[in-house]
C-alpha cells in the first residue's frame, strides 16, 4: 500500500465515522428514546408524547434542542475533568461496538464497516469499556447517590460480563469463528443459531438476552438506577447535553447488543424468505422491542403520591422514596420522566430549595 | 500473505502509538490524584493495544482490552475506593528517595538497552507471523497442552487467595 | 487489495478518535449556546436538597473489590476459552476433554467461592 492508499483508508474511515455516529445519534438515541415512551404509554394506557410533530414524532428532536440550551453545572466538589470526559467515554465505547455490526448486504457486498477477525471478542470488550466510564462519572460527581449508582452499575456490569461472553463463545463453538460476517454465513449453510442444537441454541440465546439486558442496565436489571432511592444512578448530577451523552451511549450500546442477537441467534441478514434488509429490520427491531421494552414499563414504574398544592418538584421527588403503598395508581413516573424530573429539579434547584436553615 | 508495506506509514503509527502509550503512563507516575492515575492507565493500555496491532497480533490485541483497559482498570477503580480514607485524599508520589529512584532507574534503562543493542534481531519484512485465534486455540490444545492445564490451576491458586485475603480484612 | 489486520484497526482508530470529536462537539455548541450563572447554591453537590455533607468520596465495602477479583479470574478463563471455541470442532474428542479438565479446575474455584459467601450481595 502506498501513501495514498492510507490517505484513502483514513478518508474513507472519517466518513464511515460521520455517517455511523448520526445514525446512532437519531435513529437509537432519538428514535429509540421516541419509541420507548409511545409504546410504553400504550402499555400503560396513556397517550405518550403527542403534541411536536405528527403522533409526537419530533419530541426527541425538541427535546436534543432543549439539552443544547441547557447550562452544563458542574457541582463544586466534582472532579471537572473526569467528570466532563465520563460521558464521552461512554458515547464512544457505544460508538465503536457499532465496527463489527453488519447492517445488510448491497449487491455482493456486506455493509459493515470492517469485518474484524475478532469481531465478537471486540464487542465484548468494548462492552467492558462502557463500565469504566460509568464508575468514572460515578466517582467524579462526589456525589454520594452518583457514587452508589456507579459502583452498582459496575458490579452488576461486571457480573454479567461472563454469561453474556458464554452466549457469544456458543455461538464461536458452532459457527467456528469469531467474525461477525462469518457467523451469519454460517447460518446460512445450516440453519438459524437459534434451533442448533436444541434445546442449547435456546439456551445461549436465552443466557446473551438476560446477560445483555443487565448490561445495558434495563428493566428488570435496572437495580443501579433504582431512581427511587438514587435518584438516577451515576448520572445524578449530569444536566443537559453531558446528560444526554450518556443515554446516546447507552442506547447505542443496547441496540447493538440487539444487532448482535440478531446476527447470532437470528440468522442476521440471510433469510431467504424475505428481501435482506426487511428481514434484518425486522429481526432487529424484535429484539429491540423485548431488550428495552418488555415488562419494563410496567416493572419500572414507581409509585408517587400526586403532588400537594404549592409543593415543587423536588419535594415531589424527595416523597418518591418511601415506598409505600401508592396513594393513587394513576400517577405514575416512568424511569426516564424520573430522571428528567431530576434534571429539571436541578436546574430550578436555587429557588426549589426555599428557606435554607441559616441562610 | 502478500502485502507491500509503507515503512513510513507505520513508523508514524508507531510513533503516535508510543506517544498515546508514554504520556498518560507519565501522568499515572506524577498525579497527585489516584483516581486520574488509574483512569490514565486507560490510554496506556489502548496504546498497546495499538502497538499489538502493528505486529498483527489481533487476537492479544483484543485480550488487551477486554482483560486490561476493561477488567483490570475497573478493578484498580474499586481498589481505590477501598482505601482507608477514601479516594479523594491527595497523595506524594515522590518521596526522599528520590535520588536513589533515579540511580536504579539510569541503571535499568541502561541494563534495557544494552541487551536492546545485543540482541541480533531478525529483521525479515516478508515473515509476518500469522498469530490468528485459531492457530492460538490449535498449539493450546496440542503443543501446550500441559501448560495450559497448568494455568487453570494459577487462575485457582490466585482466586483462592484472593478470597482469603479478602476476608481478612473484612 | 488483500484484507489486513492493520488497515481492519485503522478504521477503529478513526472510529475512536473522530468519534470523540463528534461526542465533544455538543459540549462545545452548549459552551456557546448555554447561559452560564452563578450561583453558589447550584453548584452544590444534589442530596435531594438537603445541604450536603461531607464528601462521597469515603471508604467502601470490600464487597466490590472481591466481585471484581473473581470476576478477573473468570474473564480470562473466558479469554482461554475464545480459542478453544473456534477450532474444537476441528480437532479431536481429546481436545474436549482437556478444555473440560480446565472448567472444572476453576470450578472448585467457583464453589470455594461460593462457599466463603463471596458472591453473596449484601
Amino acid at each position: 500500500m502506498t501513501a495514498r492508499d492510507w490517505l484513502e483508508e483514513i478518508g474513507k474511515a472519517i466518513l464511515l465515522t460521520v455517517v455511523v455516529f448520526t445514525y446512532l445519534a437519531v435513529v437509537t438515541a432519538m428514535l429509540g428514546v421516541y419509541l420507548e415512551r409511545k409504546i410504553s404509554g400504550w402499555i400503560q394506557a396513556r397517550l405518550g408524547p403527542k403534541h411536536v410533530g405528527p403522533q409526537g414524532l419530533l419530541q426527541t428532536i425538541a427535546d436534543t434542542v432543549k439539552l443544547l440550551q441547557k447550562e452544563h453545572i458542574t457541582p463544586r466538589q466534582a472532579d471537572v475533568l473526569i467528570f466532563n470526559a465520563a460521558p464521552v467515554l461512554v458515547a464512544v465505547a457505544g460508538l465503536l461496538d457499532w465496527v463489527v455490526i453488519p447492517f445488510g448486504r448491497l449487491g455482493d457486498r456486506v455493509l459493515i464497516v470492517r469485518d474484524l477477525n475478532i469481531g465478537v471478542l471486540y464487542f465484548a470488550a468494548m462492552a467492558s469499556l462502557t463500565v469504566v466510564g460509568i464508575l468514572a462519572g460515578g466517582w467524579s460527581s462526589n456525589n454520594k447517590y452518583a457514587l452508589l449508582g456507579g459502583l452498582r452499575s459496575a458490579s452488576q456490569m461486571l457480573s454479567y460480563e461472563i454469561p453474556l461472553a458464554m452466549g457469544i463463545l456458543w455461538v464461536a463453538m458452532v459457527a467456528g469463528t469469531l467474525s461477525t460476517v462469518g457467523i451469519v454465513q454460517a447460518q446460512s449453510i445450516n440453519r438459524w443459531f437459534l434451533f442448533q442444537a436444541f434445546p442449547f441454541g435456546f439456551l445461549a440465546a436465552l443466557i446473551f438476552l438476560a446477560a445483555a439486558t443487565a448490561e445495558v442496565n434495563r428493566v428488570p436489571f435496572d437495580l443501579p438506577e433504582a431512581e427511587s432511592e438514587l435518584v438516577a444512578g451515576y448520572f445524578a448530577e449530569y444536566t443537559g447535553m453531558r446528560f444526554a451523552l450518556f443515554q446516546l451511549g447507552e442506547y447505542a450500546e443496547a441496540f447493538a447488543m440487539a444487532a448482535m442477537a440478531t446476527i447470532m441467534f437470528l440468522g442476521g441478514w440471510l433469510e431467504p424468505s424475505l428481501p435482506a434488509w426487511l428481514w434484518l429490520g425486522l429481526a432487529f427491531v424484535a429484539v429491540v422491542v423485548v431488550v428495552l421494552l418488555i415488562a419494563s414499563p410496567h416493572m419500572d414504574a414507581v409509585d408517587v403520591p400526586p403532588p400537594a398544592p404549592g409543593s415543587t418538584t423536588e419535594s415531589v421527588l424527595e416523597s418518591a422514596p418511601a415506598g409505600g403503598p401508592a396513594q393513587s395508581p394513576d400517577y405514575r413516573i416512568p424511569h426516564y420522566d424520573c430522571t428528567l424530573m431530576v434534571a429539571i429539579a436541578r436546574s430550578s434547584k436555587p429557588d426549589a430549595r426555599g428557606p435554607m436553615p441559616g441562610g | 500473505m502478500p502485502e507491500a508495506r509503507c515503512p513510513g506509514g507505520e513508523l508514524g503509527a508507531f510513533i503516535i502509538l508510543s506517544l498515546v502509550t508514554l504520556i498518560p503512563a507519565v501522568v499515572v507516575v506524577t498525579s497527585g490524584n489516584i483516581v486520574r492515575s488509574a483512569l490514565s492507565l486507560i490510554p496506556t493500555f489502548l496504546g498497546v493495544t495499538g502497538l499489538y496491532i502493528l505486529l498483527h497480533a489481533e487476537f492479544v490485541a483484543g485480550i488487551q482490552i477486554l482483560i486490561y483497559a476493561g477488567a483490570i482498570t475497573v478493578l484498580i477503580l474499586f481498589v481505590i475506593m477501598l482505601t482507608q480514607g477514601g479516594s479523594g485524599v491527595r497523595i506524594r508520589q515522590i518521596n526522599e528517595q528520590v535520588p536513589l529512584g533515579a540511580m536504579a532507574a539510569v541503571w535499568l534503562g541502561f541494563l534495557i538497552l544494552l541487551v536492546v543493542f545485543r540482541t541480533p534481531w531478525q529483521i525479515d519484512a516478508t515473515s509476518v507471523p500469522q498469530y490468528n485465534v485459531s492457530s492460538v486455540g490449535t498449539a493450546f490444545l496440542t503443543d501446550y497442552m500441559l501448560i495450559f492445564e497448568v494455568t487453570s490451576l494459577v487462575l485457582l491458586v490466585s482466586l483462592i487467595g484472593a478470597i482469603i485475603i479478602a476476608r481478612r480484612e473484612e | 487489495m488483500p484484507p489486513n489486520v492493520v488497515v481492519d484497526w485503522l478504521y477503529v482508530g478513526v472510529f475512536a478518535i473522530v468519534g470523540t470529536i463528534m461526542a465533544a462537539l455538543p459540549l462545545a455548541v452548549v459552551w456557546l449556546l448555554a447561559p452560564r450563572a452563578d450561583l453558589p447554591q447550584k453548584t452544590l453537590t444534589y442530596e435531594s436538597g438537603v445541604i450536603p455533607f461531607g464528601q462521597a468520596w469515603a471508604q467502601f465495602n470490600v464487597r466490590y473489590y472481591l466481585f471484581a477479583l473473581i470476576f478477573v479470574v473468570f474473564d480470562v478463563e473466558v479469554i482461554y476459552l475464545y480459542p478453544w471455541a473456534v477450532v474444537f470442532r476441528r480437532l479431536s474428542a481429546f481436545a474436549f476433554v482437556e478444555m473440560l479438565i480446565f472448567v472444572l479446575i476453576l470450578l472448585v474455584g467457583l464453589a470455594y467461592a461460593w462457599r466463603k459467601g463471596a458472591l453473596e450481595w449484601v
